[in-house]
C-alpha cells in the first residue's frame, strides 16, 4: 500500500498534530474547520489523549492556557468568529509566554459572515489580534501536505520561542482533499523548566501569569519578549518564489490565492509576460527581503487576496512603495478565478500584450 | 453497468467519494430509466455537494432532490423539503447520496422503513483504503456497523472507491483489491463495483471485475 493517504486539509492538521505529540485538543465546532475536532474526537480516546468539546471558544482557549502552563503540547482550532472569541486568551497566553498551536480556518466576515473561504483575518492574525504588544507566528499553508507540515512546524516554533503559532488557512484549504505523506522527522522538544508541574519540594515555585504588579517589571518583560520576536524575524521567515528571476510583474499571494495565482502566472508566461509569484509561507514574520529585491527590478506588483486588501499593506511596506502595487480580490466567500488574476497581470504589464 | 434497483443508497466514511459516485451513477441510470432523481441527504457537509453538479444534472433531465440551503451560508443540518418523493414516487429511480459516517446516516432513519418495506433497493458502502480512518478492513467494518446502526438499513454491497485523488495510478487501485476482498469476506457482502477514474480505466478493465469508470465532477483548484 502506498505511503500516501487521501485527506482533507482539516484532517491533515489533526493527524499531524497527533504525530507531533499533541495529546490535548480543546475546541468548539464551527464550519469550515469542524473536521479537525471530529478527527480528534475519534482518535484521541484511542491513543490516551484528551479531546474535549468546550462550552465555548472562550472556555477552549483558556483550557489551552491551562495545559500549555504544564509544558504539554496543546492546540485549539476554530474559524474566524470563533478566533475573535479567543482573542482575550491569545493575549493572556502571549503575556504568560506560553507555547500553543491555534488554527484558524477562515470564513467570510465581518460578523457571522458566511461559511465559505476567506483570507480577511490577515490583520487579526499578523497585527496582534487582541490587546497588548504581542505577536504570533502565522503560517499560511497552500496545500493539504503543507497543512500537515506547517502544523508540525508550528508546534516546534511555538516551543522554541515560547509563543503561539497560528495556522492561517481558509475554508477551501480545510475542505479540499489531496494526497498527503505523513512521514515527519519529529524533533525532540526543548525542556520546559518554567512549567507548573509540581515542585516536589525540590525547586522554587514556577508561576505562569500575565499580570505584573510593577510597571518597570512589565516594561522589562515586554522588552525581553520583543527580543525573542526579533530572533523569530531573523531566523524563521519562510516563502516560496516562483519564476521571479526575470520578472517584470510580481504576483503576491498566499494560501488558496497563491494556487489560483500560480495558474495565472503560467498562463501569462505562455502569453510572453515576464511574471513571477512570491508566496509568503510565514505571514508573520513577513518575508520582506524577496519583495525588497523584486522591487529593484520589477515594474509592478499585483496582490491577490480573498479580502479587501490586507496583506497588500505589508507588500507596500516591503517594496518601499517603489513600484505600484494593485489589488486583485474577491470577498465574502468567493475565490478569484485564474482568468481574473491573469487580467490583473496583463493590466499591470501595461494593458494589451 | 448492472441493472439498478429502484433505490440505490450510497453511504460510507466521510470523504470516501459518495457524491462523485452518486452523480456518475445518476448519469448512467438515466440511460436505463426515464425518470431519474439524485437525492442529497447530506446533513453534515456544507461544502462540495451534488448541487455543484446541478447544471449537468439538469441538462441530462435528472431531478435533484436537495435542501434549498445546500451550498449556502445557512449552516444547518437541513433535509430537502421534497425528500418524501424518494419513497412516494415509485415510478422514479433514485440515487441517494447520504452524508458521511453514522452522523450522516442518521437522516436515513426518516425513510428507512418505507425503503425496506418496498424492498427494491441496494444499500452500498463506499470504501477507500487511502482514507486515514479506514486504512484496513477492520476499521472499515467498524464504520459500516456504525452507519447501519444509525441509518436503520443493512448494507447489501460494497463499492471499492480506493483512490488518492488526481494522482491515483492503476497500481494504487490494484493494490486496494485485497483490502476490498477482505472487507467483503468479513461483511459477507459482494463488491458490486470497483471505481476508477476514466484515464486509467483501460489499464485495469481486464484486471478487475465490475470496474466502473468515473469522471470527476468537481474541478480541482
Amino acid at each position: 500500500m502506498a505511503d500516501k493517504v487521501l485527506m482533507k486539509g482539516n484532517e491533515a492538521i489533526a493527524e499531524a498534530a497527533i504525530l507531533a505529540g499533541c495529546r490535548h485538543y480543546f475546541g468548539y465546532p464551527i464550519t469550515p474547520q469542524t473536521e479537525v475536532a471530529a478527527y480528534m474526537a475519534k482518535k484521541m480516546p484511542k491513543i490516551g489523549g484528551c479531546f474535549l468539546q468546550a462550552e465555548s471558544e472562550i472556555a477552549a482557549i483558556n483550557m489551552v492556557y491551562g495545559v500549555a502552563s504544564t509544558g504539554k503540547r496543546v492546540m485549539t482550532s476554530s474559524s474566524s468568529p470563533g478566533i475573535s472569541l479567543k482573542g482575550e486568551g491569545l493575549s493572556y497566553m502571549a503575556g504568560s509566554d506560553l507555547p500553543a498551536l491555534v488554527v484558524n480556518v477562515q470564513r467570510g466576515g465581518p460578523g457571522l459572515g458566511g461559511i465559505q473561504p476567506s483570507q480577511s483575518d490577515y490583520f487579526q492574525a499578523t497585527k496582534g489580534g487582541a490587546h497588548g504588544d504581542f505577536r504570533m507566528i502565522v503560517l499560511a499553508p497552500a496545500s493539504v501536505q503543507e497543512m500537515a507540515e506547517l502544523t508540525v512546524k508550528g508546534f516546534e516554533l511555538a516551543d522554541k520561542y515560547r509563543m503561539t503559532s497560528m495556522i492561517l488557512a481558509d475554508g477551501t484549504m480545510g475542505q479540499m482533499m489531496e494526497p498527503v505523506e505523513l512521514n515527519f522527522d519529529i524533533k525532540e522538544r526543548p525542556a520546559t523548566p518554567w512549567a507548573t508541574t509540581g515542585t516536589k519540594l525540590e525547586r522554587e515555585h514556577n508561576i505562569v501569569n500575565s499580570l505584573s504588579l510593577v510597571a518597570e517589571e512589565l516594561e522589562r518583560l515586554n522588552f525581553e519578549r520583543f527580543e525573542r520576536y526579533k530572533a523569530v524575524e531573523e531566523n524563521e521567515v519562510m516563502y516560496e518564489e516562483y519564476m521571479t528571476e526575470d520578472a517584470d510583474i510580481i504576483v503576491a499571494a498566499f494560501g488558496i490565492a497563491s494556487r489560483v495565482s500560480k495558474n495565472a502566472v503560467n498562463e501569462a508566461r505562455k502569453q510572453g509576460i515576464k511574471v513571477g509569484l512570491i508566496r509568503p509561507i510565514t505571514l508573520w514574520p513577513f518575508p520582506k527581503a524577496p519583495f525588497e529585491k523584486a522591487a529593484q527590478k520589477a515594474k509592478a506588483v499585483v496582490c491577490v487576496e480573498l479580502s479587501m486588501g490586507q496583506m497588500i499593506e505589508d507588500v507596500k511596506l516591503a517594496t518601499g512603495c517603489k513600484v505600484p502595487v494593485t489589488l486583485c480580490n474577491r470577498v465574502g466567500g468567493m475565490i478569484p478565478s485564474p482568468e481574473q488574476v491573469l487580467d490583473a497581470i496583463v493590466k499591470a504589464n501595461g494593458g494589451a500584450n | 453497468m448492472k441493472e439498478f434497483k429502484r433505490i440505490t443508497l450510497l453511504c460510507g466514511h466521510y470523504g470516501s467519494g459518495k457524491t462523485n459516485i452518486a452523480v456518475n451513477m445518476a448519469l448512467q441510470l438515466k440511460k436505463q430509466c426515464d425518470k431519474v432523481a439524485i437525492a442529497d441527504l447530506d446533513i453534515v457537509n456544507p461544502y462540495f455537494r451534488t448541487k455543484d453538479s446541478s447544471e449537468e444534472l439538469k441538462d441530462n433531465g435528472i431531478r435533484l432532490i436537495v435542501s434549498e440551503f445546500a451550498n449556502s451560508n445557512v449552516d444547518i443540518p437541513a433535509l430537502p423539503q421534497d425528500m418524501y418523493a424518494i419513497t412516494d414516487n415509485k415510478d422514479m429511480s433514485v440515487i441517494i447520496d447520504v452524508g458521511g459516517d453514522d452522523r450522516g446516516a442518521l437522516a436515513l432513519g426518516r425513510i428507512a422503513n418505507q425503503i425496506i418495506e418496498e424492498n427494491d433497493y441496494e444499500m452500498l458502502m463506499v470504501i477507500n483504503c487511502y482514507r486515514p480512518l479506514t486504512r484496513d478492513a477492520q476499521s472499515t467494518i467498524e464504520v459500516m456497523r456504525e452507519i447501519e446502526y444509525a441509518g436503520h438499513i443493512k448494507f447489501t454491497g460494497i463499492i471499492n472507491n480506493s483512490n488518492l485523488g488526481a494522482i491515483t495510478t492503476a497500481d494504487d487501485v490494484l493494490s486496494s483489491v485485497a483490502y476490498a476482498q477482505e472487507v467483503s469476506q468479513m461483511s459477507n457482502l459482494p463488491i458490486v463495483y470497483t471505481t476508477v477514474s476514466e484515464n486509467i480505466y483501460n489499464d485495469l478493465c481486464d484486471k478487475i471485475d465490475d470496474l466502473l469508470p468515473l469522471s470527476l465532477q468537481q474541478r480541482p483548484v
